[in-house]
């Protein structure tokens, strides 16, 4: 089946937008850490965890939600924040620890927020899992449409968490998808170390849900196991769990050479966006011309995300102390 | 607890609010009814809380009332439901959702500390999170270290939640009302010997008093003063105000005159009321049924001592469960708990010390 060029091309930016927003992260995250390298130094401090490799999932996923629809993510969300349009100048600010960012410095990479387009983390593996089911259940007890989202790496699937959450979506049949980050790496841990199965979305029967597999960390193939599940979730049929396959071209974090992934590179380990700009080219969805032009457009806007946040002011250091309590 | 009462909305209705004799946990289920009734953004979600009534009595007969919809029984599975609870309260409902022993907070302490309690904040104020965890607190009845722990410092000690503790049928209705209302994540404690319910034995006399049946409030931050007194001040949470209620009536024999505080909230943490008892009696006991160290009691001594060192006319004196888990055999597990003897002496003590 063949998705519309808009769709395509939209997908393609949203990809574009998440790796150069990334690219510069990483730029910015390394001034001030060396030659000793320290989490806390530098413009950008604390730890990193960039979405390199894993722009297709966001792309795909978000790429076929709708605005009522809600997400929650883990400790890698990046890709999915861009992809969901979170606003980049308000992220890169909070990414800073600056006034202006999303939760005024309060949040940082790992814990980013946004109501304005349904968006939340929880920076604890597999943690997130209930709020989105909840958030799900409000829903449905409000009678108002939405469906929740909850990413996880594969990693997440073994805490009790996914399990305990799982059995109330099917049990409940609520308007739910589980989106599975399959990048192989729990950490520095392979899945053929931590996982009793090969693929956790066929864990899904077993909680009354349907479970799909997607493979080859293909947008298109993403937005259209997205559309299905959730189609079944407006219909009443309950929840997805949906394992994506993907990758994971860095260490779990930044300054983690990932010495352990040599040698077992596996043969799809290969960098989803030029797959996907040359596969565009090649269909005629984009001249090599307009690909160039995206770059171009979306670079800037990176630019002037990150230009904003370095220029914008820190927090007032009393500040601290507020917001505890509603 | 009370079984011969007649459920509240079966009651003839009349003009003005009446007032009668309750237990806490029925007391406080009025509350959750009466909002649950004016509210439509609140439910209620546990084990055993539809059909059952909760293990403790606080949802009793509310299942029937309000339907499956809203009260819902859930699995085995606190750290799925309660961060359940969190999401569902970011997305504008007002969860209560029961916990019945507090010592399980362990198999959940993650959504309860790093979602409910801290969303608020990461998000920038973006998301509240309003949601009550009703839990039951308490040890004397041979149920041994996994089911008799009070806990309340392990959960006041993290920010981001409110932790309160009646101590009688009055407050517990009205300081329901009042963490429903709020805005936050509440932690409403009630300590299972004086909650009333059917399986803990006799009813402890000072916990019953009269309850409007209408709504009203008791707010959060601001001790009760049980009785008032000139010589010591006895501050407790939970059961051991009743048992300090008790041994102001020893002291009073002795020709002592004791004051009993009832801490009642946590967080907020009246510091000015103890503060202002202490000054009057220039004498501290804190009875605490958690553990000794790094908990309640030396939060409120180092609290007064903090504001003014001499207000102390004698050392302050903690009568807590010494730090050793809870034994099942009764002679030993009495021998841990803050009841009166114990406090009576730590009182004494404090008397001793300046004759």
């Amino acid at each position: 089946m063949s998705l519309p060029a808009s769709i395509r091309r939209s997908m393609f930016e949203t990809m574009v937008r998440s790796r150069l927003w990334d690219d510069q992260l990483t730029k910015q995250y390394w001034i001030d850490k060396t030659p000793v390298f320290a989490f806390g130094a530098g413009p950008l401090p604390g730890e990193l965890h960039t979405s390199h490799g894993q722009e297709p999932v966001g792309a795909g996923v978000c790429a076929a939600l709708r605005d009522e629809d809600m997400i929650t993510t883990g400790h890698r969300p990046h890709h999915i924040a861009v992809a969901r349009g979170v606003d980049l100048k308000e992220m890169s600010a909070e990414l800073f620890g600056k006034k202006s960012g999303l939760s005024g410095g309060r949040g940082g990479h790992m814990h980013l927020y946004d109501k304005r387009v349904n968006f939340s983390s929880s920076g604890i593996i597999a943690e997130g899992l209930g709020p989105a089911a909840g958030m799900a259940f409000a829903r449905k007890m409000q009678k108002k449409s939405g469906v929740a989202l909850s990413f996880l790496g594969d990693g997440a699937v073994n805490q009790g968490a996914f399990h305990e959450v799982m059995n109330i979506v099917g049990l409940h049949k609520l308007p739910f998808i589980c989106v599975i980050e399959d990048n192989k790496w729990a950490v520095t841990t392979h899945k053929s170390m931590s996982t009793a199965c090969e693929r956790n979305s066929d864990r899904a029967g077993n909680y009354g849900m349907v479970g799909e597999f997607v493979e080859g960390n293909d947008p298109e193939s993403i937005y259209l196991a997205t559309q299905r599940a959730l189609e079944r979730a407006k219909s009443g049929e309950g929840g997805t769990i949906l394992e994506i396959e993907t990758v994971r071209l860095s260490g779990h974090f930044m300054g983690d050479p990932a010495g352990y992934i040599t040698g077992k590179k596996s043969e799809y380990q290969v960098d989803p966006v030029p797959v996907y700009r040359a596969r565009l080219i090649a269909e005629g969805i984009l001249t090599e011309q307009e690909a160039s032009d995206i770059e171009k457009v979306v670079g800037a806007e990176v630019d002037e995300a990150i230009t904003f946040a370095l220029e914008a002011d820190y927090p007032d250091a009393a500040d601290a102390v507020n917001c505890t309590f509603a | 607890m009370s079984t011969k009462e007649a459920a509240p909305w079966e009651s003839p209705t009349s003009g003005e609010s009446r007032s009668r004799s309750l237990t806490i946990c029925r007391a406080q289920r009025e509350a959750v009814d009466w909002e649950m009734a004016n509210d439509d953004r609140v439910f209620m979600m546990g084990e055993d809380v539809a059909g059952f009534g909760g293990v403790f009595g606080t949802a009793d007969g509310l299942g029937d009332k309000f339907g499956l919809d809203r009260v819902i029984d859930m699995p085995i599975s606190e750290t799925g439901w309660i961060g359940m609870a969190a999401g569902a309260a970011m997305e504008g409902m007002r969860p209560i959702i029961e916990l019945a022993y507090v010592d399980f907070i362990g198999v959940c302490y993650n959504a309860i500390v790093n979602h409910a309690a801290k969303t608020h904040f990461m998000s920038g104020g973006q998301f509240k999170v309003p949601m009550v965890l009703i839990s039951g607190t308490g040890a004397g009845y041979s149920n041994a270290a996994q089911h008799s722990q009070c806990l309340h410092a392990t959960l006041a000690h993290m920010p981001g939640l409110k932790v309160v503790s009646p101590t009688n049928a009055y407050d517990a209705k009205g300081m329901m009302h009042t963490a429903i209302r709020d805005d936050n994540f509440v932690v409403f404690l009630v300590h299972k010997g004086a909650s009333g319910v059917g399986f803990m034995g006799p009813l402890v006399q000072t916990s019953l008093s009269d309850v409007p049946e209408g709504d009203y409030t008791v707010p959060f931050g601001k001790v009760k003063v049980y009785k008032e007194g000139t010589d010591v001040t006895l501050a407790g949470v939970g059961l051991a105000v009743h048992q300090a209620i008790e041994s102001a009536d020893s002291l009073a024999k002795m020709g002592i005159s004791a004051e009993v505080v009832d801490i009642r909230s946590l967080v907020p943490l009246d510091r000015e009321g103890i503060i202002d008892s202490v000054a009057k009696t220039g004498r501290l006991v804190v009875a605490d049924e958690d553990y000794h160290s790094y908990g309640l009691s030396g939060e409120v001594i180092a609290s007064v001592i903090e504001r003014d060192a001499s207000i102390f006319k004698a050392p302050p004196q903690r009568v807590c469960i010494p730090d050793v888990s809870i034994p099942f055999s009764r002679p030993l597990e009495y021998s841990i708990l803050p009841l009166e003897k114990r406090i009576t002496s730590a009182a004494l003590k404090t008397i001793e010390n300046i004759l």
